[in-house]
């Protein structure tokens, strides 16, 4: 990453007159659009640039380096599992025989396609312990989304109609009660312990008849394990609801435990976290569902099937919750995925687990005299502080994760989980060396010590960026969303 | 343990785990019950070189048939210039997260910035969110959103010219969000305007869903709708095909409120149905009743100007159960896609693209109805670079023909309709290919019978 | 140290009510607002809408947090304060001068059911 910051729009670079593709001759000229009804059509061509190609290019290269990556350098941000994202991925998803292919084209010209989708949701059952998947979600959250509206035609099926509660513990990603929401379901809260773990006592009494099931994160967001998992499921079960896996942190299970195994009915992975898909700056991103034995008819439409002549087939079940996307969902996230498990082989994906486990505990045990560590014990594959040990000087965790910046280093996941107010959660991921973990290590103390020595050089970071901290009050009290506003606003 | 992905010694390993107070690894997961624990070999094959996933995957592309599209239906096949394909590959944008730290995110927050900026030029709105999963979810997302909108109503109308596979997405959404959908009749092709008067008129709508160009690809023409909407307090919601909006007239001229759609079509690689990138635009008005992320400009200490994500207290992250979505991702590197997509056809490319699209599609419809054996489904009306078409010929086998002679010919919509798209990349040899193989399939019968029974 | 008007009646959410015959005021507090930082936006219900003890009328954003607002009583909205709309920080700078809506109690006896300002001090430990 340069420190300069490149800071033009496109917009400012365009100049009449200049432009930046080339096309064939029209060859059917002799019909021209001129001819569709004039009160059809548009009045005024869209403000768009009029730039060359090579200005183009050097723009959106420019504007990269004002950018950070996994790979430019340590990514710990926690619940997001930065890993590594391997180049033969890009190189599959680019591969020419399956990026020309139409989603509708006729049955019987697809049939590699349809192997990969078919073959990846199986690996995934496998991976999961789970019956079926779907690939169909675009994102962790419509992943979600697909699931719960799977745990409510399971019982709508059975003519259940009054099962709209869904329980979430306090400390679960807000994306849980969002998905709730918009599946028309009401969000039940369930406490956390001190421990971090739920509480089994405070989830007795919410378990009646009106408890369409319960979603749950394990490892949960403060990265511990809930021990008690197999009672939980135990008790929903009891009371008529299913169990919902948010898959979120599925990373340190790999190779240890699988979701289907430990009582859990519905499932989403998120194939940017754990599958080592980018995240391309927000998405796209994959949120495969898998289900259990006995739910697969509800999985949405379509589906990929395959025939005991081992022909591959899209089909559309009539029990099923409905259509979620429009084809097939993100397919070239699918190849990397894919080519992800294949490079792994069962004998290396055993070891993600453990080893982004490792690092991170390495990490919480390396840090706990400068930082304040809430609940102690061993973390899987990531952990929350507390902020600063000394808060003293005033330095909060923003102030920590702005510091970090100047060192190289992308901040962690900080006001997360709300469960404390400093909370600063890091999660390594297995690719990391030690000397990358000590490296880190290091600028965390040095950090701390400055944060004592001179707090306003830390409450004032970072100075080393190409930008310094940003007036995100003023955004939000004037919103200026497009160059049109830009340019009246002369800012 | 050494792996390519694993750079841990064991001496690393050793020293970690002292400085953990534990003996093995297994120790760090004392904390799971024993009888949870997956003992056994994941069932999945052993770990391959990147030479044979290379060749694994060349096999299964083999799989796969090439074939000439002039299908569309909801995904386009234009071209997409070597610079789009080669930045997005750029690591410093692929492999990072979402811009929340803004101080080494401006990369990724500018061209989200010029993103919206270009879907609002586009559409004509004043305003567009970072972008979303894609054109149906899009369309789902706009209906939650009349819904919240007017707050004690939970209709919806939308068009049967609407693109089915929209529909289907956007009655799942409402089926459990607890919003009734009613479909206008289309006649001809083209909305009903009495059925809409007649259902706007119960004062129970909250939204009214139509598309430009429609799932015929026809122009409809919706002067007026948008009075009746507000007239009856509903908002306007307009599906449109992005690449078309370059020339058609706009949602923001027809008085929509909200403008929703697919970008694949500026860019994006059909990829057999993902990733692309669904747009939302709006007004001002209603920017807080929008789902999905906004980047918005501000200054930062030093008085630069900067970009930063904003209005984020309306977000699943904060609001939970009250936010105006779930949805938390954008999918920014489509959008990224499609904004490298604009700054190279500009506003001349655009409109290029649709012309060599139109003189296409309109010689090939021309050639088709002249054989005898073709009628335009809905003669007399307009359209841009997709049509229907009307045949007693069984489409099934058309397809099944054009396919082994490397042609998708298109999507049948009907037992005897079917409808086909042009795009600039279709050459006009390969429409008079298409034209003849459509209109005579099997010229020396005898000899081909066999090769179509083979392929049922 | 969070400002209190005497004479005021606090709910456990933090909003107060100004009575004035049969009108209250409803605003946040000084400590509410200072909890949530430079407000942003102020999202309020429109006249004629009818407000209940205990349910949510609108919610305050600050950049980072969004807080619903809960009705202290029932009524009707006969006013909105529309300067929060060009300027929502009126909160930050007085909680209590800038209340946000104006409405016609409809049952004065909730208003027993409220705090005043010694016990509200208590509960925010003050």
């Amino acid at each position: 990453m340069n420190n300069a910051y490149y800071g033009k729009l496109i917009f400012e670079l365009s100049k009449e007159g200049r432009c930046g593709y080339s096309l064939p001759e029209n060859e059917c000229a002799d019909y021209k659009m001129q001819a569709l009804p004039a009160n059809l059509m548009r009045a005024e061509a869209p403000a768009l640039p009029e730039v060359d190609e090579l200005t183009v290019v050097r723009h959106y290269t420019n504007m990269s380096n004002n950018n950070f990556g996994v790979d430019t350098g340590f990514y710990p941000l926690g619940s997001c599992t930065m890993k590594y994202n391997p180049k033969i991925n890009e190189d599959m998803a680019a591969h020419p025989a399956f990026t020309g292919l139409h989603p509708l084209q006729p049955m019987g010209t697809v049939d590699g396609a349809l192997e990969v989708y078919y073959n990846l949701q199986m690996s995934l059952a496998e991976l999961a312990g789970m019956s079926e998947f779907t690939l169909n979600p675009f994102a962790g959250a419509h992943g979600e989304l697909t699931g719960l509206m799977i745990i409510r035609s399971y019982h709508m099926s059975r003519g259940d109609e009054k099962r709209v509660k869904i329980i979430v513990p306090d400390s679960a990603h807000g994306t849980n009660p969002a998905s709730a929401a918009v599946c028309g379901l009401q969000v039940v809260v369930v406490k956390s312990r001190p421990d971090g773990t739920v509480d089994v006592e405070d989830l007795k009494p919410l378990l009646d008849d009106t408890i369409a099931g319960m979603m749950m994160t394990n490892p949960n967001t403060l990265g511990i394990f809930e021990h008690n998992i197999a009672e939980i499921a135990k008790l929903v079960h009891e009371a008529g609801g299913l169990m919902y896996y948010d898959g979120a942190n599925l990373n340190p299970m790999l190779g240890k435990v699988r979701p289907g195994d430990i009582g859990f009915d519905v499932m989403h992975i998120n194939l940017h976290k754990t599958f080592s898909t980018p995240h391309g700056g927000g998405g796209p991103g994959s949120g495969p569902v898998g289900v259990r034995k006995g739910l697969e008819q509800f999985l949405p439409n379509p589906r990929v099937v395959k025939d005991d002549m081992d022909h591959f087939f899209i089909e559309d079940g009539e029990q099923s919750l409905g259509y979620i996307s429009g084809f097939l969902g993100n397919f070239a996230v699918m190849m990397r995925a894919y080519t992800y498990i294949l490079t792994l082989g069962y004998n290396n994906i055993k070891n993600v687990g453990p080893l982004a486990t490792l690092n991170a505990n390495y990490i919480k045990e390396s840090l706990k005299d400068c930082y304040e560590l809430p609940i102690g014990g061993v973390c899987k594959h990531e952990f929350v502080f507390d902020g600063l040990k000394d808060k003293s000087t005033g330095v909060t965790t923003l102030d920590v994760a702005k510091r970090l910046l100047d060192y190289g280093f992308h901040s962690p996941t900080i006001y997360f989980p709300l469960l404390f107010h400093e909370a600063l959660m890091i999660e390594p991921t297995e690719n990391e060396s030690k000397e990358t973990l000590d490296g880190f290590i290091e600028v965390m103390k040095t950090i701390a010590r400055e944060a004592k020595e001179d707090p306003e050089m830390v409450k004032s970071a970072p100075h080393n960026t190409p930008v310094r901290r940003l007036d995100d009050t003023q955004a939000a009290l004037h919103p200026i969303v497009t160059y049109r506003e830009l340019q009246a606003e002369a800012l | 343990m050494a792996y390519k992905f694993f750079p841990h010694t064991d001496e690393d390993i050793r020293s970690m785990l002292n400085t953990c107070g534990a003996k093995s690894i297994d120790d760090l997961y004392s904390d799971v019950p024993s009888e949870l624990v997956f003992k056994e070999d994941y069932d999945l094959p052993e770990a391959m070189s990147e030479i044979e996933i290379r060749q694994y995957f060349d096999y299964l592309g083999e799989q796969n048939t090439k074939l000439t599209c002039f299908m569309g239906a909801g995904c386009y096949d234009h071209y997409s210039p070597s610079v789009v394909n080669d930045i997005v590959r750029r690591s410093e944008f692929l492999t990072s997260y979402t811009p929340y730290q803004a101080e080494i995110s401006q990369g990724t927050l500018q061209y989200i910035f010029e993103y919206q900026s270009m879907m609002a030029e586009l559409t004509g709105m004043e305003v567009s969110n970072a972008s979303m999963y894609d054109g149906c979810t899009a369309t789902a997302e706009a209906m939650m959103m009349a819904v919240a909108n007017a707050k004690k109503r939970n209709k919806v109308l939308i068009s049967e010219t609407v693109n089915p596979i929209v529909i289907r997405v956007v009655e799942t959404y409402a089926k459990f969000h607890g919003v009734v959908v009613e479909k206008i009749a289309a006649e001809g092709g083209v909305t009903s305007r009495a059925d809409f008067e007649a259902k706007i008129a119960n004062d129970d709508v909250a939204g009214v869903i139509v598309a430009t160009p429609n799932f015929y690809g026809i122009l409809e023409d919706y002067t007026g709708w948008a009075d009746l909407c507000h007239e009856h307090k509903a908002l306007l919601i307009m599906n449109c095909v992005a690449s078309a909006l370059g020339v058609i007239k706009t949602p923001a001229e027809w008085g929509a409120d909200v403008a929703v759609g697919d970008g694949q079509s500026l860019g994006i690689p059909m990829n057999f149905g993902g990733p692309y990138v669904g747009f939302l635009c709006t007004s001002k008005k209603l920017i807080r009743k929008m789902p999905g992320r906004i980047v918005g400009a501000t200054k930062d200490a030093d008085g630069k100007r900067t970009f930063v994500l904003t209005l984020q207290a309306r977000e699943q992250h904060i609001r939970r159960e009250k936010a105006t979505s779930n949805i938390c991702s954008n999918e920014s590197l489509m959008a990224l896609y499609v904004t490298i997509y604009m700054s190279l056809m500009g506003k001349k490319g655009l409109r290029e693209v649709n012309e060599l699209g139109y003189s296409g599609a309109h010689y090939l419809a021309e050639k088709l109805v002249k054989s005898g054996k073709f009628e335009l489904a809905f003669p007399d009306k307009p359209f841009l670079n997709e049509f229907a078409v009307k045949t007693t010929q069984d489409i099934d086998m058309l397809q099944t023909i054009g396919a082994l002679e490397g042609f998708n010919v298109g999507l049948k919509i009907a037992d005897d309709t079917m409808l086909i798209c042009v795009t600039e990349q279709r050459t006009k040899d390969e429409i008079d290919d298409l034209a003849d193989l459509l209109i005579d399939p099997l010229p020396e019968e005898a000899e081909n019978e066999e090769t179509i029974e083979e392929t049922v | 140290m969070s400002k209190i008007i005497d004479g005021l009646y606090y709910s456990e959410s933090h909003e107060y009510v100004r009575v004035d015959g049969e009108f209250g005021y409803i605003g946040i507090t000084d400590y509410a607002q200072h909890e949530l930082g430079n407000v942003v936006y102020v999202d309020m219900p429109e006249v004629d809408d009818e407000v209940a003890a205990g349910e949510e009328f609108g919610a305050v954003e600050s950049v980072k947090a969004a807080s619903d607002l809960m009705s202290p009583v029932s009524g009707t909205v006969v006013e909105v304060n529309e300067a929060l709309e060009d300027e929502p920080g009126l909160i930050n700078k007085d909680a209590f001068e800038n209340w946000i809506i104006k409405v016609e109690l409809s049952d004065k006896g909730e208003l027993d059911d409220l705090m005043d300002a010694e016990a509200y001090k208590a509960m925010i430990g003050e």
